[in-house]
């Protein structure tokens, strides 16, 4: 078993390195630092710290303010509050005047458990990818998040990170060289492909593992970068290996799964199954019963590749 | 003036409820403590003594409502529908697990007389704005009451609520504000201090009263009393202590989000005379 980390952890441990770095670096949170662990940063640096309170919305356009006044701000609190309940601050603030904010969310996905769906996004990939000049990151563990943080601040532009709540399993373990915009492949394989994002990831890596013993070859691809998307990455393993798997813990709706079946629907058309949330939202419950409830187990990646390759 | 004997029976009810409050947040292993507690004599209050309801017929017209604005106080909403008689009490021992009726935060399609989804701050009190204005123009007599948490006002949305309440002279809709004076990440004065409350709400032109929010005869006569303003919307401050009732759980923000331990459980219900 490898080592397990909260992605959160990651971007709190990296964001009091960076403080130390960069004194152009803000933080902003509201009322959930311990939770998105920015409250690390607030400890080493309570001057560059701004706790916004209870108003997202406020938080978000302020951090607009700090970034037209020369600061690199990182604002934070859950995906369903930072990009649903801010989303039009962050589409007039951030994206509309290409303002160089970086929006790194917490809490994203179902495996925030037991709070139940109204604090479950399955939605803001969808919605951060659609809004122009948005740059849409999702890494897969601790190490792509703290390469992906120390990445975003060295990027000049909006930007929209999703991580999550629990720890998820290592599968970068000889280190990350995040390039927003590029894919990685974490396995090689020729029969299908697994392309995911998030912690599907590291259930992909296991599905193809139990492929293997049925003497299907299955290829894993990481997406950590959901816009821009890694386009060729894309075509040469749908050119490739002819069948693809889409995972990610979010709506089968405008996320991953949206964003590949875009480009092969241009590209390469090949069979697709796209496994996510079947537009529905979340509910309480644990963040590994509800994985398995909403079908996102290695043991349903497994059924999906199945499924893909009778449609090849 | 309540009895005597109201009063006691109030806070008897109020401090069973504290009980059940504390053994489904064990039970589930997450979940709100501070907020349920510091909230629950003035639910009490509305839901065994002011409130015209009927648990056996949840969607009747001309019941008043309740709206939990501040969603996370859901084990306090819980108890008192258990209570009242809207679900079996055994269902408690459900929060929060998978499949149960009972969300981390209130749901409306799940769970019997629960008004409005919650869970997202500073949204419920626009609906519980909507609920009260449907009432009027429906006719009925029913009464809209809302809770309110001391840093869930941080929110900008409650204010365009509180503007909205007060134009369209609401004084069908009584909103409590647990003014237990901490959040999350702190005392809401040092986070982002939203105050003085009392003045602000009285500039959006709404009736305001405060009380000891753990006083069952004061909070009753502020409801009494909130029935008699005509043409404005009411505000209870109701001063609070987090975590009421469980002194070792009292003023702490670090309670805010965490749920007893068997050890706490066992001290909490010595202490509240249910061991
Ligand atoms: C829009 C929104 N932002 C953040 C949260 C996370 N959250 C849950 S409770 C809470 C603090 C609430 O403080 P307060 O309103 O004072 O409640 P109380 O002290 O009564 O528990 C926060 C920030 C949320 N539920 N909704
Ligand atoms: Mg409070």
């Amino acid at each position: 078993m490898s080592e397990m980390i909260a992605t959160r952890d990651s971007y709190g441990k990296t964001l009091a390195e960076l403080g130390k770095e960069n004194d152009k670096i803000v933080v902003l949170d509201a009322d959930l630092s311990g939770s998105t662990k920015t409250a690390l940063f607030g400890k080493e640096f309570p001057e560059r710290f701004f706790n916004a309170g209870i108003a997202e919305c406020n938080m978000v356009s302020m951090a607009a303010g700090l970034a037209a006044g020369g600061m690199i701000p990182f604002a934070s609190t859950f995906a369903v509050f930072a990009a649903g309940r801010a989303f039009e601050q962050i589409r007039q603030s951030l994206a509309y005047p290409k303002m160089n904010v970086k929006v790194v969310a917490t809490h994203g996905g179902i495996t925030v458990g037991e709070d139940g769906g109204s604090h479950q996004s399955v939605e803001d990939l969808a919605i951060m990818r659609s809004l122009p000049n948005m740059t849409v990151l999702c890494p897969a563990d601790g190490p792509e998040t703290a390469a992906a943080i120390r990445a975003v601040a060295a990027f000049d532009g909006p930007v929209y990170v999703r991580l999550g709540r629990g720890k998820v399993p290592v599968v970068f373990d000889n280190g990350c060289d995040f390039v927003i915009g590029r894919g990685a492949t974490l396995r090689g394989g020729s029969d299908m492909t697994f392309i995911t994002t998030g912690l599907m990831t590291a259930q992909a890596l296991e599905a193809a593992a139990i492929l293997e013993a049925e003497d299907i070859s299955a290829r894993v691809i990481h997406l950590g970068s959901i816009k821009p998307l890694d386009v060729d990455l894309v075509l040469q393993a749908a050119r490739e290996t002819g069948a693809i798997v889409t995972a990610e813990e979010h709506s089968v709706i405008g996320g991953l799964g949206g964003a590949v079946c875009e480009v092969l629907s241009e590209g390469f058309p090949v069979p697709v199954e796209r496994v996510g949330l079947r537009d529905v939202f979340g509910q309480s419950g644990k963040a590994d019963e509800l994985l398995a409830h909403y079908g996102l187990t290695p043991a349903h990646l497994v059924e999906a590749a199945e499924r893909v390759l009778k449609r090849k | 003036m309540l009895k005597e004997e109201t009063v006691r029976e109030l806070e008897q009810a109020a401090r069973k409820l504290r009980v059940e409050i504390l053994k489904m947040l064990n039970t589930a292993s997450s979940g709100h403590t501070g907020g349920s507690l510091s909230a629950i004599d003035a639910m009490t209050a509305l839901y065994f003594h002011k409130m015209r309801h009927d648990p056996s017929n949840p969607s009747w017209e001309d019941r008043d409502r309740f709206v939990l604005s501040k969603g996370h106080a859901a084990p306090a909403l819980y108890a008192c529908l258990a209570e009242a008689g809207y679900f079996p009490r055994d269902d408690l021992k459900t929060l929060r697990r998978l499949g149960s009726h009972l969300q981390g935060h209130p749901d409306m399609n799940k769970t019997p007389g629960v008004e409005v989804c919650t869970g997202s701050l500073g949204q419920g009190l626009s609906q519980a704005v909507g609920i009260a204005m449907a009432s009027r123009l429906a006719g009925r007599s029913s009464r809209v009451y809302s809770l309110l948490g001391d840093g869930e006002v941080q929110e900008g949305q409650i204010w365009e609520a509180a503007m909205a309440a007060a134009h369209y002279g609401l004084s069908n809709l009584c909103v409590i504000l647990d003014h237990n004076g901490l959040q999350i990440d702190g005392k809401v004065e040092e986070v982002m201090n939203v105050g003085p409350l009392g003045p602000k709400f009285l500039a959006f032109n709404w009736h305001v009263v405060e009380v000891d929010g753990h006083d069952m005869q004061a909070i009753c006569k502020a409801y009494d009393h909130a029935e008699e303003v005509t043409d404005q919307p009411t505000l209870i401050i109701a001063r609070t202590v987090k975590g009421k009732g469980v002194p070792f759980f009292e003023h702490k923000a670090n309670y805010h989000g965490t749920p007893p331990s068997d050890d706490e459980l066992n001290r909490a219900l010595e202490h509240l005379g249910h061991a």
